[in-house]
C-alpha cells in the first residue's frame, strides 16, 4: 500500500498534469477514509507533519477565532503539546484534577464561563495514566468552543462529542509517524493561527506527504475495524497486569481509573526504585516502558500529570500493549517485575 | 499547613537531602523514619522537584501524616511529615 502510494502519489496534489492529478485522487480518498473511519465530513478533516502541529493549530485556531479573548481553560493533565500552545499564543487557566486523573468538571465550566475566555481545551483520554475524561458532557457557553485532543484515542475509541477542533496522531493508532489529523467542525469559528498557504485543504501549510497520509487511513480503518476484539482483549490484559502488580510488587502506586480508560495502557510506580534504572533493567530483559519519572526526562523535572493527581513520580513505568500482545507477553512481564524492582531496591539497602 | 517559616516548627530531625536526585530524598526519609519518636516531626530538605509529588505520596502510601511544606534556613524547600506509626 505505502509501497504503492510512493510510485503513484509522490506528486504535487495541486498540479494539473497527470501525476497531480493521480496525486490529487490519492489525497482525496485518504481524506474520505479517514473521515468515514472518524465519522465527520471530509472536508472536515485537515492532514498535518504531526499530532502535536494538529494540537497547535487547532486550538490555536480556535483561539484566533474568539471574539471573547484569549484564556485557554485546560486541565492540569493535558498533553505537553496543548500547554505549549497556550503558552506560546494564549492565557492559561488550569483546572484540578482528582487522584484519577479525571478533571474537576464544575471548575472547568465554572471557569469557561468567566469573561475573557476563547475556548476549552480538554482530552478525549490522558496520555500517560489512560484516565477517559468526560468531553462533550459539558453545558458550555454557546460562543466557548471545546478542542479535544484525542492523540491518545483516535481510532481506538470513538470520537467523543461536543468539540468545534480535535487532534489526533497517526502513530498513536498504529499508523506512520509524520502525519496528524486536525479535524475543524464545519460551523467552528476557526482562524489558521499561523501565516497562510495556498492548498487544496486551506488549513494546511506545504505539501502533504500523501504516501504517508494514505497509509495513516488505512492503518485507521483497519484500527477502527477490529477495535472492538481488540479493546475487550487490551483491557482484559492490562487488568490482569494492574491486579498482579499490586499484589506481588510491595510498596507500588497502580494510577489511573481502573476501568473508564484507554484499553492498552497501564502506569504504575515503584517506591524507593530510580525510573531511570527501572526502564533499563526492563528493556534488558526485553521489554520496552516509558516512564514519567523525573530522571527520565530531559527536563529532569516529573510529568506534570503525575504531578497533577498527586501520585508517586518515581519509579513510574507506562506499559502500552501493542494489537498482538498475549496473555503469555503480560505474565512474563509480572513474572519479572518483583525481581527487578528487588534487585533495585537492594542497590540502596531498601 | 503550608508556607510558615521553619524555625517555627519543632522538627526533631531535618536530613540535608538539597543535593540529592529523585528518589534519594524519598529513600532517606524511609532510612530515617525510625530516628524519630512516634507523633514527633521529620523533615526533609530537597532542591529535587519530584520530592514536592513524593513526600506526600511516601506518607499517604506508608500511613504517616504530611505535615507540609515550607523552607529551611537556606530558603531551600523543606517537606515536613509526622511519623504516626
Amino acid at each position: 500500500m505505502l509501497l504503492a502510494a510512493l510510485d503513484r502519489g509522490y506528486a504535487d496534489p495541486r498540479r494539473l498534469h497527470r501525476s497531480g492529478r493521480e496525486a490529487r485522487l490519492l489525497l482525496d480518498n485518504a481524506r474520505e477514509a479517514t473521515a468515514e473511519a472518524l465519522g465527520v465530513r471530509p472536508d472536515e478533516v485537515t492532514f498535518t507533519p504531526s499530532g502535536t502541529h494538529a494540537v497547535h493549530l487547532g486550538l490555536l485556531g480556535l483561539v484566533r477565532g474568539s471574539r471573547r479573548g484569549t484564556v485557554v481553560v485546560h486541565s492540569a493533565v493535558e498533553h505537553s503539546a496543548v500547554r505549549h500552545a497556550v503558552a506560546w499564543g494564549a492565557s492559561a487557566c488550569e483546572v484540578g484534577v482528582e487522584g484519577d486523573g479525571r478533571v474537576y468538571d464544575g471548575d472547568l465550566v465554572e471557569n469557561a464561563c468567566s469573561p475573557g475566555v476563547a475556548a476549552v481545551a480538554l482530552q478525549t483520554a490522558n496520555h500517560e495514566v489512560g484516565t477517559l475524561q468526560d468531553v462533550g458532557r459539558f453545558e458550555l457557553p454557546n460562543d466557548v468552543p471545546l478542542f479535544t485532543d484525542a492523540c491518545a484515542s483516535m481510532g481506538r475509541l470513538p470520537l467523543p462529542s461536543g468539540w468545534a477542533a480535535a487532534a489526533g496522531s497517526a502513530h498513536k493508532w498504529g499508523g506512520p509517524a509524520g502525519v496528524g489529523v486536525l479535524l475543524v467542525r464545519k460551523r467552528a469559528r476557526w482562524r489558521n493561527p499561523f501565516p497562510g498557504d495556498d492548498r487544496v485543504d486551506e488549513r494546511s501549510t506545504g505539501f502533504e506527504n500523501i504516501p504517508a497520509v494514505l497509509a495513516a487511513a488505512a492503518s485507521l480503518q483497519a484500527v477502527v475495524a477490529e477495535r472492538d476484539e481488540v479493546n475487550a482483549r487490551q483491557h482484559g490484559l492490562v487488568d490482569v497486569v494492574r491486579r498482579r502488580v499490586a499484589a506481588e510488587v510491595p510498596d507500588v502506586e497502580v494510577v489511573g481509573d481502573p476501568d473508564r480508560r484507554l484499553p492498552h495502557l497501564v502506569t504504575f510506580s515503584c517506591l524507593y526504585v530510580d525510573g531511570e534504572a527501572l526502564v533499563t533493567e526492563l528493556d534488558r530483559r526485553g521489554f520496552g516502558v516509558a516512564s514519567g519519572s523525573a530522571c527520565t526526562a530531559s527536563t529532569l523535572t516529573p510529568s506534570h500529570v503525575l504531578e497533577a493527581m498527586g501520585v508517586l513520580t518515581h519509579g513510574n513505568v507506562r506499559l502500552s500493549l501493542q494489537r498482538d500482545t498475549t496473555r503469555a507477553d503480560v505474565d512474563a512481564f509480572c513474572d519479572v517485575l518483583p525481581e527487578v524492582v528487588a534487585e533495585i531496591r537492594s542497590r540502596v539497602g531498601l | 499547613m503550608s508556607d510558615s517559616p521553619g524555625p517555627s516548627r519543632d522538627v526533631a530531625l531535618e536530613l540535608d537531602c538539597r543535593d540529592m536526585p529523585c528518589p534519594m530524598p524519598v529513600i532517606e526519609l524511609a532510612r530515617h523514619l525510625g530516628d524519630v519518636k512516634v507523633g514527633e516531626l521529620l523533615a526533609v530538605v530537597a532542591h529535587d522537584p519530584a520530592a514536592a509529588v513524593d513526600v506526600p505520596a511516601w506518607c499517604r502510601m506508608k500511613a504517616q501524616d504530611y505535615v507540609g511544606a515550607d523552607v529551611a534556613d537556606d530558603g531551600a524547600p523543606r517537606y515536613v511529615v509526622r511519623r504516626l506509626t
